[in-house]
């Protein structure tokens, strides 16, 4: 699903944010990424959704190479990806539902499909009676799993998750972790950034540990 | 190997399924309704500054419009008077009355001739002298300098400059004239101011289209800038430009229709005003004549000049600040 051969990030002024980093996670698989702030999570997931470009090396994405894809494609790529933040982005000027519905308006579903999807969605993240509500009247933990039912809700290939526990207690952060679970088994490859090192103790995937950009251990299965 | 291409496999197949959704011509329609309506509600929830904007644009497109129909009307009032440009055929001096008077009768019978009227020296000196106050000189004189002169009141059908002079060209074969001469100097003289009228008119629409055009560009790069966490939010799901742009376009459409609409209230009211005090000078003149407004061609002109604008306006300044935004 996702390949790096070598890629290297050097943002201007120098700084080299990753240096050549060589991993192959496969389709279906989930795997957490870990290390410390700086480390170059965040810019390896910048890579992954294409809003960076590698420096040097190859990328490869559902086995297409988009390291020099065109402007103009990196939408209907995207589309491809679900994107979980750890603030999770959500628009406040619209209820539950519109927010989860964007993505399939985005990609121009019909309108009975776009209902049919979204309450699938939410009920998958438990939020089915809130569709109505606006964002800021929901707590915390509940506006993440909306978030997570708007990247679902395209039935992404891929879902990538940038600290989505970082707001959250221990008991809510393992039920978010159950539900990407969930999402996996069911064949969406899934890759986690999250320095929440006891919660991926407990849990038995595989383990891209970054350390001042580069990949200091890969657990089993993902390297 | 095996499962590389049962990936390649469901990766068409959910390719496929996006296409299958996304072409439908009735889908298609009903999300550009209701960007366009969600646009229009979101000019509704902020009215006071929209319709200030609108207004702006209201009052730029109303006075080109309106200073078109003042010409228009002036040009139709010049028009009325074109229709009594006449000819004046001096006769020459060894012509004595009793031929002229067979010439009136021939040249009468012309298609092209609606009246002829004579003039005899006598009467010519006499409204001569007295309108000049040179009577006292015209009575040292032996004799009448004046010849005789006919006042040719051309056909309906031969009051537009060609035709006129045309027939004007046919007077002056005539082997008793000596002097054919169209009295058309001043109808051509207005003819021409109105012309530079209508050039400024031009010249001030251009101004102030791009004036429009600068004052809806200017509210949409303020709207793009509102909703900038959610062109970002956008365009990390997955939209396209094009998405990103749509809503921006038709709020530039909404703008230029509501500034058509503003300006034709304006130019109705404008002219309702002028109206009266417009009928009693005609009055006084002794002539029907009355304000013509919009015609419903200018009115459609109006709303689609609005229209063509504000989609103009809302696309440069898309086309300058939405690319600036991307997902960082």
């Amino acid at each position: 699903m996702i390949r790096f051969d070598n890629v290297s990030k050097r943002y201007p002024g120098g700084h080299e944010a990753l240096s050549n980093i060589s991993f192959h996670m496969e389709k279906g698989a989930m795997a957490f990424m870990t290390g410390h702030s700086g480390a170059g999570k965040s810019t390896l997931l910048k890579l992954v959704a294409l809003i960076e470009r590698a420096s040097r090396g190859q990328l490869f994405l559902d086995g297409q190479n988009v390291t020099r894809i065109s402007r103009r494609r990196i939408p209907y790529l995207r589309r491809k990806i679900g994107f979980i933040f750890q603030d999770h982005h959500l628009l406040f000027d619209r209820t539950v539902y519109d927010n989860v519905a964007l993505p399939l308006i985005i990609a121009g579903y019909r309108h009975q499909e776009v209902g049919r999807r979204v309450r699938a969605a939410l009920d998958k993240v438990g939020l089915l009676d809130k569709e109505r509500l606006y964002p800021i009247t929901l707590s915390g933990g509940e506006q993440q799993r909306v978030g997570i039912a708007r990247a679902v809700v395209n039935k992404p290939l891929l879902l990538l998750a940038d600290e989505p526990t970082g707001n959250l207690d221990p008991e809510l952060s393992r039920e978010i972790m159950a539900l990407f679970a969930q999402f996996n088994i069911v064949g969406v490859s899934v890759l986690i950034a999250s320095h929440d090192i006891p919660l991926i103790q407990e849990l038995d995937y595989p383990v891209l540990e970054l350390d001042h950009g580069r990949l200091a251990h890969s657990g089993a299965g993902a390297a | 190997m095996k499962r590389n291409r049962r990936n390649q496999r469901r990766s068409q197949n959910h390719w496929a399924e996006v296409l299958r959704r996304k072409f439908s011509p009735l889908t298609f329609l009903q999300r550009h309704a209701q960007v366009a309506l969600d646009s229009l509600g979101r000019l509704y929830r902020n009215s006071v500054t929209s319709l200030m904007t609108a207004a702006v644009i209201g009052i730029a497109l109303a006075m080109p419009s309106g200073l078109y129909l003042l010409l228009e009307n002036l040009d139709r009032l010049s028009g009325a008077w074109k229709g009594q440009a006449s000819l004046s055929v001096f006769l020459k001096h060894d012509v004595t009355e009793t031929r002229a008077r067979d010439l009136v009768e021939r040249v009468s019978a012309w298609p092209e001739v609606a009246s002829v009227e004579l003039i005899t020296p006598q009467q010519a000196l006499e409204e001569f002298s007295a309108r000049s106050g040179f009577a006292d000189l015209l009575a040292t004189l032996d004799e009448n300098p004046l010849p005789v002169v006919l006042l040719v009141q051309p056909d309906t059908a031969h009051t537009a400059p060609e035709a006129a002079s045309e027939l004007r060209q046919r007077f002056s074969l005539l082997p008793e004239t000596d002097l054919a001469q169209l009295d058309l100097q001043w109808v051509q003289r207005l003819a021409a101011i109105l012309d530079t009228a209508r050039r400024g008119i031009l010249i001030i629409s251009a101004v102030l289209a791009l004036a429009v055009l600068l004052v809806i560009g200017n509210t949409i790069r303020l709207e793009i800038q509102n909703r900038r966490e959610e062109i970002l939010v956008t365009k990390l799901i997955g939209a396209t430009n094009a998405f990103v742009r749509r809503p921006f376009l038709y709020s530039g459409i909404w703008y230029g229709l509501l500034g058509g609409l503003i300006a034709w209230l304006l130019v109705e009211t404008g002219f309702w005003l002028l109206s009266a005090p417009v009928a009693s000078l005609a009055g006084l003149y002794q002539s029907d004549f009355s304000l013509q407004t919009l015609p419903f061609l200018l009115w459609w002109l109006l709303a689609g000049g609005g229209i063509l604008l504000g989609l103009l306006g809302s696309w440069l300044a898309v086309g300058r600040h939405l690319d600036a935004i991307e997902p960082q």
